[in-house]
Parts: structure tokens; sequence; C-alpha cells
């Protein structure tokens, strides 16, 4: 399972405002603590900072290459601020993930000539111009024409990540089930393709939210999750992935398991 | 005789047919629709607003909250309309367009009801000329804009910008909230209001209804 760290991400006030002053010590500091954690890639996202999208992912992106090895999965709506991360992406450190596409023609058309161009992985939402469905069913519709679309397009079928779009629970008691049932559909009728979920928002509205996070990223494992961007600072969350893991037969002779062990990091 | 506290600690507890049942009693004893629903439903929604800023209470409980209030409210409603009681104010509410992120915008119209406004909601993804044609519609003293993305919320001021073109921008009130929302931003596109979080917008929107010497 690849783990992207989460927590680079201006929707949290005190990030946001580090963004903005450049404190280069504070985003290399978080970049590591995510790496160190066990994060196999990091997520950059600033979302929240009107102004100067652009110049501020590229700050960020060079920033945090600067302090860690891992790629980056560049996390954006807008088409300017993905170019601008990914012109001064250094490739040497393996593909970057571009976050995200949806069935939206607009935001497609705009985003695939990137993906291309820079050999990107790509994060496909299942959400069109009529918004996110309520059910599984139209997600997979969603994401069977997403996968051709993206396919025809040249785009490997490796390189494509469907994200099923979690949703808090506390506002849809059936949110996490609808993404559990999508996760599956798309591993039967495409094993190749990767899923990838963003796993914090599941617990969105509710207290203690780390324990929620922590059982859903069991079952969502459990269902053919490939990809979470989630807090790998938190220890539990990722013994939790080890131990779940093993258990799915994915970590011969316990490889993994025994050596998160010895780290002490169990 | 029926508290009205009790009423409103039913509906703080979301319990929807206590609330129902509690409002069908205290009209069976005559107490005046107008306040029941001021002494019972609005006070009690006021509590749930409060207790949720703090953190004492959590989304699902002002959701089920909400229901409760919507079931007292059914009852009243045509007893309300009969005696005249108007509303607070009306409100056209929405998300920005291309926004599709309602969980903050229902909050908002929910409190807003429970405030004692009317309030039209338009949905997600709603455009400045859906939004005007709502104020026209409705006749709306107030309207409430929300977007979660840097990149809708540049339609929050195209909003303002048609209401100014119809003519109607003095008499109508804006007021915008969301995640990357601030004051700076609602001043820079020429918003009346901005509220931080869904108790806050039910006092803001009392503000601009003061403002418009409508209150």
């Amino acid at each position: 399972m690849l783990i992207i760290g989460e927590k680079i991400n201006s929707s949290r006030k005190d990030i946001k405002e580090m963004v903005e002053n450049k404190n280069k010590n504070f985003i290399q500091e978080l970049a590591r603590q995510q790496v160190e954690g066990g994060a196999e890639m990091l997520d950059l996202n600033i979302g929240t900072i009107r102004k100067g999208e652009p110049e501020s992912m590229r700050w960020l992106v060079e920033t945090v290459q600067e302090a860690v090895k891992v790629p980056l999965c560049i996390d954006s709506p807008n088409y300017a601020a993905i170019q601008a991360g990914l012109e001064v992406y250094d490739a040497n450190r393996g593909e970057p993930l571009i976050n995200s596409v949806t069935a939206e023609r607009e935001r497609l058309e705009l985003i695939l000539p990137l993906v291309k161009k820079y050999q990107c992985s790509v994060v496909a939402l299942t959400m069109s111009e009529k918004g996110i469905p309520q059910d599984a069913k139209e997600r997979l519709e969603i994401a069977h024409q997403l996968i051709k679309k993206l396919t025809a397009e040249g785009i490997p079928l490796e390189s494509i990540y469907i994200d099923p779009l979690t949703l808090p629970v506390s506002t849809n008691i059936q949110s996490a089930n609808i993404v559990l049932e999508t996760l599956r559909g798309i591993k039967d009728s495409y094993p190749g393709v990767k899923t990838i979920i963003g796993l914090s928002n599941i617990s969105y509205g509710l207290p203690q939210r780390r324990l929620i996070n922590q059982a859903f990223v069991v079952l969502a494992l459990a269902n053919g999750l490939e990809a979470a961007i989630l807090d790998s600072t938190d220890q539990r969350i990722m013994a939790l992935i080890k131990s779940t893991n093993l258990l799915l037969g994915k970590d011969e002779f316990c490889k993994q398991y025994l050596q998160a062990f010895r780290e002490g990091r169990l | 005789m029926v508290e009205l506290k009790e009423l409103d600690e039913a509906l703080f507890r979301g319990e929807v047919s206590k609330v129902k049942e509690l409002t069908r009693l205290a009209l069976q004893e005559g107490i005046d629709p107008k306040e029941i629903l001021e002494q019972g439903l609005i006070k009690g929604m006021a509590v749930v607003g409060e207790k949720f800023k703090s953190n004492e209470i959590f989304l699902p409980e002002v959701l089920l909250a909400s229901q409760a209030m919507h079931g007292g409210l059914e009852i009243l409603q045509p007893l309300l309309v009969k005696s005249a009681v108007r509303a607070k104010g009306k409100v056209v509410i929405g998300t920005a367009k291309g926004d599709l992120h309602d969980i903050g915008k229902n909050l908002v119209a929910m409190m807003l009801k429970g405030g004692g406004f009317e309030v039209v909601d338009l949905g997600i993804d709603v455009s400045a000329e859906k939004f005007l044609k709502a104020v026209q519609e409705h006749e709306a003293d107030i309207v409430g804009i929300s977007a979660l993305l840097t990149t809708t919320m540049i339609g929050m001021g195209e909003v303002v910008t048609v209401l100014e073109e119809a003519g109607l921008r003095e008499k109508v009130r804006v007021m915008i909230g969301g995640a990357p929302v601030t004051q700076e931003f609602a001043e820079e596109i020429g918003a009346d209001g901005y509220a931080p979080d869904a108790a806050s917008a039910v006092d803001k929107a009392s503000e601009l209804m003061k403002s418009l010497g409508r209150e």
C-alpha cells in the first residue's frame, strides 16, 4: 500500500500561515516527520491559498524536495498550480502523482496534457458535472468512463488511481459503505488500475477522529485499497496497516511486520 | 401544562416525536404559536448552535436536532401563516458556482431556520444568474453564498456584480462563508458580511436585517 502523507495541507490554519510566510524550516520539518513516520510520498495541497497558488506551489515543491527524497503528490483542482509544481519537480525521485482529474470535461481537458507531458500518475475522482453520486453504482459508472478516457489518451492502467470519494460518515451514515462497495467494484472490473482514498475525511465532524480513521483504513484495505492520503505520523494507523497487510497475505514471511517490530514501530 | 423549556430540551436531544407531541400539546393548551416558536424551537436551536460551536455536541447531533425542529415547525407553520407572524427575514442560500461542498451551507440554512428566518435553499453549484432570479422571485432580504474552494470563491463576487447590474444591490444584503473565506475577502468583493461558523451566521443575518431597517 502506498502511504501518502496528508499534512502539508493549507486547510489547516497554521500550515496556511507557514506557506504564506514561506517558512522553510517549518515546512521541511513537517515533510521530514511524515517521511520518518512511513510516508512514501507527500501530498501538497494549498487549495485554500487564493492569491498566487501557482507561485506558492512552486515554492512548496522546491522546499519539500530539498528536505526529503520521496516523490510528491501535487494536489489541486487548479491547472496553473499543478503546472507550476511540475515545472520544478525533480523527475529523479520518481513519478509524481497529480491529484486530481474528474469526469468534468473542462478540468479533464486542461490537466490531461500535463499528465502526459510530465509522465505522471493521476488520481481520478468519481464525480462529474452533476456532482458526487449518492451510490456506488453510479460512482463505478463514472470510474469506467474515466478509465476508458484516460487509457484512450495513452495513460497506462497502473498509473491511474481511482478515488471513490470519501464523504463524512457524520452527515451520511452510509458514506463508508459506499466507498467500500466502490473499491470492490473497481478491483473486480479492473485489477490493473489502482485505488486511492483520502482517509481522514470520513471522520469529519466527530470526536476522536483517529479512531474512526484507524478502523476505516483496515476496512478499506480489506476491500481493495492500494493507496491512501493519511497521517503517517499516527503510529497506530501505520501499525494497523502493517498488521492488516499481513493478514491479507500481502507480506511474505511477515517480513515487513517483523521489520517494523524491530524498528519499534508497532 | 406544557413547559416550553421541555420543548427546547427535547429539541436539543433530537427527539423528533417528542418535539411534535409537545408542540401539539402546547397548541391544545392555547399557547400562542409565536411563543412556541420563539421560546421552544428557536431557543432550542440557539443552544444547539452554541454547544456545536464549543465542541460539546457534534455534527450528527446538530442534524438530528434540526430534524426535530422541522417536526415542530411543520405543525406550527400553517398557524403562523394564519396569524400573520412574519419570519425575521428571507434568505436565499446556496454554494458558489462549481462548488459541490454543502455541509457548511446546510448547517447555516438549518441554523437560520432555527433562528426564525425563512430560508430558500438553492442547493449546490448555483450560478450568479440563478441567485439573482431567486432574489427577484422570492423578494429576499439576504443572499448567503458558501464556497470551500479557492477556485469557486470567485463566483461570490459575480453574485455581487449581477445584483448591482440588476439595480438590486441596495435592497439586498450579501453574506458569505466557507473555509477559505475571510472578512478581508468579503470586503474585497463588496459583500456585506462574513461569518466564520453556522451559529455566528444567524447573528450576522440579524445584524444585516437591522442595517436594512427591516428587523
